[in-house]
């Protein structure tokens, strides 16, 4: 029951603190934490798919991605007042693709950011849970799918603008992107879905499903044994974190203005990971704060001490790696445990000294 | 007595080396069978094949006089009512006693079903009793990794009562145990074996002679011999391969 509460609070605080963080912040570092908030959707869906499940991904920056282009599909042709696009006129492209006619309409753009990028997770899952391709041969999978779907975009240029990306946006649903409104509204939007996402992945976590993804991580064939196909689970759950990511990805271009192939290629797809492992990768607040931290402590570092401060980050991953392995939601939760366990020698010291006298 | 389960020719090669060479094995409904024999005899290995954790080389293994396991992916044979408890305690040790059996418990074990279970209040019943049953009401909130080796057995026994078994089977239940422990298994055994038949794979030749109704030797991949403890016992074949050196 304290538990609980305890749990409700720290989610209470993580969210008062977002809420307000804009009111003690400059635009610039507003829009910062707005970014690192898309960057927190994608790692809580990290902290089910690999904390809770077992299954490391080293290739959401394409789920990520797909999300985002196809957000910028729609806002491109929203900033196109010819119909098309300025790269493709450059490139003597007259006629608007097919496949770019569709993203003429934003729920069916917003659809698509989300449902992509799970279908794609949901079917390259099923090739290779089905075929019991797990642990690191899972993992070099999805790095490989990174380095095919990078290649792609770069070399569809026609289509996909290239290595530049999609980017140079003016208005989202005619109002424009760059009103200090619309920022707010945005990041208040971002706010909303995080905590609807941690909600649901939290939630979902105390379900008897959760407890299954618990039982594939500790032992998936253990459970076969009991009955389980774990294949169907597999599948669900990294689909779902690869929608996170879309999803993420759609809020990303809304407020960052631009996405490339090279914001989805191999290192962000890494670096998304190491949020999670930072912040916790068994905690959904956790992984969440972990992402806004990790990406706070980049900026104010690289701002700090340009030429060092890949060396610090480097130190802070190690140490991460070394003394933290549940990252600072286990931190935070060992200390707690060593006060509580203080407490408690206290208590029976008492009942001690009450028995003497 | 019918047989649930019927071991036909089975055959396990593991790249050259012949762990099953035709094992003809018949067990029969309600009873306790154990399994005993020398080591490397295939008794674990005749478990695996029947639960599908190794696959045969050849032969069949019926089920219920209509169910071919050997044709099964393994979960679809727990379905049918043949459930294993392996010999290392392979219980989930980040949940706790309570969520373990939860999620072994018999139930629709779909994506779907799992995603929409909700507990309910018969369930919740069905666990606690069988939490008590086990000995673990008091630890039932504890992560299973802090129980003891015994305790954790028990769990993982009571693990497979939940399931409703048909047919059970049990590698080396009391490896490990100490003495209070093992009777307490053996009990529990005897209670099980009044709604499932039991298939034991044991080597406490005092543990064999107390709660088996049942024994088959077997030796180099083959069934030696069979019967009750008593007549295996008088057997000057198994006497020299096995029980003989015992002393």
């Amino acid at each position: 029951m304290i538990k609980k509460y305890r749990q409700g609070a720290y989610y209470g605080i993580f969210f008062l603190f977002l809420s307000v963080a804009p009111f003690f912040l400059t635009d610039f570092r507003a829009g910062l934490l707005a970014k690192f908030l898309c960057y927190g959707i994608i790692a809580v869906g990290i902290s089910l798919l690999w904390g809770y499940t077992g299954i490391l991904s080293l290739g959401h920056g394409v789920f990520f991605g797909l999300g985002a282009y196809c957000m910028a599909m729609y806002l491109k042709l929203e900033a196109s007042p010819s119909g098309i696009p300025d790269f493709m006129e450059w490139n003597g492209i007259t006629e608007l693709p097919f496949i770019w006619t569709m993203f003429k309409n934003p729920v069916f753009a917003i659809a698509a950011a989300v449902l992509v990028p799970s279908l794609i997770a949901a079917f390259i899952g099923y090739v290779t849970f089905k075929n019991r391709i797990k642990g690191v041969f899972f993992s070099i999978i999805s790095q490989a799918v990174v380095v095919v779907t990078v290649t792609l975009f770069i070399g569809a240029q026609q289509i996909t603008g290239g290595t530049s990306g999609l980017t140079n946006f003016f208005t989202v649903f005619q109002v424009p992107l760059t009103d200090s409104g619309t920022k707010t509204i945005l990041y208040y939007v971002t706010v909303f879905t995080l905590f609807l996402i941690m909600a649901l992945s939290f939630g979902l976590t105390k379900t008897r499903f959760g407890k299954i993804l618990i039982a594939i991580r500790d032992g998936e064939n253990r459970l076969r044994f009991l009955g389980y196909n774990p294949t169907g689970y597999k599948v669900f759950i990294y689909a779902l974190s690869a929608a996170f990511a879309g999803l993420a990805g759609v809020l990303f271009v809304l407020q960052v203005g631009i996405i490339s192939p090279e914001m989805m290629g191999i290192i962000p797809s890494v670096e998304m990971v190491l949020w999670a492992a930072i912040g916790g990768r068994f905690s959904i607040l956790g992984a969440a704060a972990g992402a806004i931290l990790t990406n706070s402590a980049k900026s104010y570092l690289s701002e700090s001490y340009p030429e060092f401060w890949t060396i610090f980050l480097g130190a802070l991953f190690l140490v991460v790696v070394l003394y933290l392995p549940n990252g600072l939601a286990g931190l935070v939760e060992k200390v707690k445990l060593r006060f509580a366990k203080k407490e408690k020698k206290e208590e029976v010291k008492h009942a001690g000294d009450s028995l003497v006298s | 007595m019918q047989e649930i389960l019927s071991c036909r020719n089975v055959m396990v090669d593991f790249s050259g080396f012949k762990a099953l060479q035709g094992v003809n094995l018949d067990v029969k409904k309600g009873e306790i069978l154990f399994l005993i024999g020398p080591n490397g005899a295939g008794k674990t290995t005749l478990l695996d094949v029947i639960c599908k954790k190794t696959k045969l080389t050849a032969g069949t293994v019926l089920f219920d006089g209509k169910i071919s396991l050997e044709k099964l992916p393994e979960y679809k044979i727990v379905h049918e009512g043949v459930v294993r408890k392996f010999q290392a305690p392979s219980i989930f040790i980040h949940l706790t006693p309570f969520e373990n059996l939860e999620i072994a418990m018999k139930q629709k074990k779909g994506l779907f079903s799992i995603l929409l279970a909700k507990m309910s209040r018969l369930e919740k019943e069905k666990i606690d009793s069988l939490l008590n049953k086990i000995g673990l009401f008091d630890v039932r909130n504890e992560t299973a990794s802090s129980l003891s080796h015994g305790q954790k057995q028990w769990l993982e026994i009571g693990m497979q009562l939940i399931q409703e078994p048909k047919l059970l089977l049990l590698d080396e239940p009391i490896a490990g145990m100490s003495g209070l422990e093992r009777t307490k298994t053996g009990e529990l055994m005897q209670e099980i074996s009044q709604i499932c038949t039991v298939l034991v794979v044991e080597h406490d030749m005092d543990f064999v002679r107390k709660y088996s109704t049942r024994v088959i030797v077997m030796h180099e991949g083959k069934v030696l011999s069979e019967g009750t403890m008593q007549e295996i016992q008088e057997n000057e074949e198994v006497k020299n391969v096995y029980l003989g050196r015992s002393g």
